[in-house]
């Protein structure tokens, strides 16, 4: 049976050592390269949706994924780190609004914006974020609002915005209803009003949430109900004081 | 062996053209423009930019697809009917018949490299164009040599195939990856890190930086002068010398 190679042997020398010759060569050449060096580029500003949908070949949701990639990378571009807090978060959200619209049931922009960009030590950059996660939970309230609820947390504990934190919390108790919400999250705006020393607020609330039967879990009928008792003794304890 | 080879690439060309290959070309060409004109249309502003953008980085990678798919088919039917065996019952060296089938193939790609910029001319300046189009003919001259070792090596089109387009797609990024691979961010003491930064040191060494290759900014931008080509064209001498030195390894081995 004939051997499908010929040994080494059989090469004409000129080959092999013009082989071992262009190695060294292309060795030697880029070792001569002047090393790549990293510069910043800044984020551009978003493209139209229907270029997008033209450049994905028919599949928006893989293109989507692979743009959030692209922009939670932006700042590691090739060897250098931008701060979040010096990018333009007039284009972040630009852009994730567009990667929203290419995939509306994605969560990964929501997250990259209340847990990435809205982390930022800078309080204007951390409000457009949450104004932006409010603007798109507004759009599919059952499926976005764990994300309402972490900025109903950052703008009660962080921001230190009490009336911020009620809208939010407002709208969660409005729009948020399908059954896959839990409770606690339509209860926030109880807490909210609570810190803001709206105890008739919540109280009412409270009682409105227990008569309306949507509660059937006893845990939580005791909790909500016993919650209610601390808010009224608390009321009758500062009528007291003064 | 100077006349033989000649043969063997007016041939090769032949058969590329009587392949109308040039009509796909013509085709893709009409296509792409009509894109990148569409693209244009929807921009706000930068239209011309993005026109430019679009269609150098569209044609640049549909000439190195047409280029190393034609080789490959074209390689693979020779082998299959035997005409290579033919051509060296000739009185005629291994070496010449590769070198004549080099010549044919790089004579094609130059040619696709300068069609392709007679329409990149309609959005940028000449000067700039001209240099692209250098810069792209070595790009292809590289892919040419690489289509043919990876023929000779794999024997069959979808390895060799896609071998092509890997050594492309690394050989176009791993500038990219090395800077990440050595990024401040990274954790670069771990030992899984330094491995990793090592082999693809090593992969980096063995590739040609075609990052530098035929760049979108001279187009768009105009800062290409025509010193960035000593680099390109020592790159290009190097790189299908070790291919073609390579291909000539493979090519003495193969028995017949």
């Amino acid at each position: 049976m004939l051997k499908r190679e010929r040994p080494i042997r059989e090469i004409p020398r000129s080959v092999l050592i013009g082989l071992a010759l262009a190695l060294v060569l292309q060795i030697t050449w880029h070792s001569m390269r002047v090393p790549t060096h990293a510069t910043a580029e800044g984020l551009p500003a978003p493209v139209p949706n229907e270029q997008l949908r033209a450049i994905s070949l028919g599949d928006p949701i893989a293109l989507a994924k692979l743009m959030m990639l692209w922009l939670q990378a932006f700042d590691n571009q090739p060897g250098i780190s931008i701060p979040f807090k010096d990018l333009d978060y007039d284009k972040v959200t630009g852009w994730m609004e567009l990667i929203l619209e290419l995939d509306p049931r994605g969560q990964y922009p929501l997250l990259a914006a209340s847990r990435v960009y809205g982390e930022v030590p800078v309080e204007g950059k951390q409000r457009h974020m949450l104004d932006f996660v409010y603007r798109q939970f507004l759009l599919d309230p059952n499926r976005r609002w764990p994300w309402l609820a972490h900025a109903i947390y950052v703008a009660k504990h962080r921001l230190k915005d009490l009336p911020l934190a009620l809208k939010y919390a407002r709208a969660m108790t409005l729009y948020a209803r399908g059954d896959n919400v839990p409770q606690w999250a339509r209860q926030m705006e109880i807490y909210v009003l609570e810190d803001m020393g709206e105890a008739e607020g919540a109280k009412v609330l409270i009682g409105g949430l227990l008569e309306s039967g949507t509660i059937t879990d006893p845990h939580e009928i005791r909790f909500l109900t016993e919650r209610l008792k601390r808010i009224e003794e608390e009321k009758s304890n500062s009528s007291g004081d003064h | 062996m100077f006349y033989p080879a000649l043969t063997i690439a007016g041939f090769t060309v032949l058969e590329a053209l009587r392949n109308r290959l040039i009509w796909l070309i013509g085709i893709m060409i009409i296509g792409v423009f009509a894109l990148s004109e569409f693209a244009g249309e929807l921009a706000i502003t930068e239209s011309g930019e993005l026109q430019s953008s679009l269609l150098a980085a569209t044609l640049r990678i549909f000439s190195v697809f047409v280029v190393s798919l034609f080789i490959i088919t074209s390689m693979v039917r020779e082998f299959n009917d035997k005409e290579f065996e033919l051509v060296l019952s000739l009185p005629i060296a291994r070496a010449t018949y590769y070198f004549g089938k080099l010549l044919g193939y790089s004579v094609l790609a130059t040619v696709i490299a300068v069609l392709v910029s007679l329409v990149v001319l309609l959005h940028a300046p000449a000067t700039q164009v001209l240099l692209w189009s250098a810069s792209l003919t070595c790009e292809l001259l590289i892919v040419a040599a690489l289509s043919l070792l990876c023929m000779f090596t794999f024997n069959q089109i979808t390895p060799a195939f896609s071998a092509v387009m890997a050594f492309y797609l690394l050989s176009r990024s791993v500038s990219a990856i090395q800077l990440i691979g050595h990024s401040p961010l990274v954790d670069s003491g771990t030992v899984s890190q330094w491995v990793i930064n090592a082999i693809v040191d090593g992969i980096a060494f063995l590739l040609p930086n075609l990052d530098q290759f035929a760049l979108t900014d001279w187009l768009i931008y105009h800062t290409g002068d025509w010193s960035v080509m000593g680099p390109i064209l020592g790159q290009t001498v190097i790189y299908v010398g070790l291919l073609v030195a390579a291909a000539l390894f493979d090519l003495y081995r193969k028995n017949l």
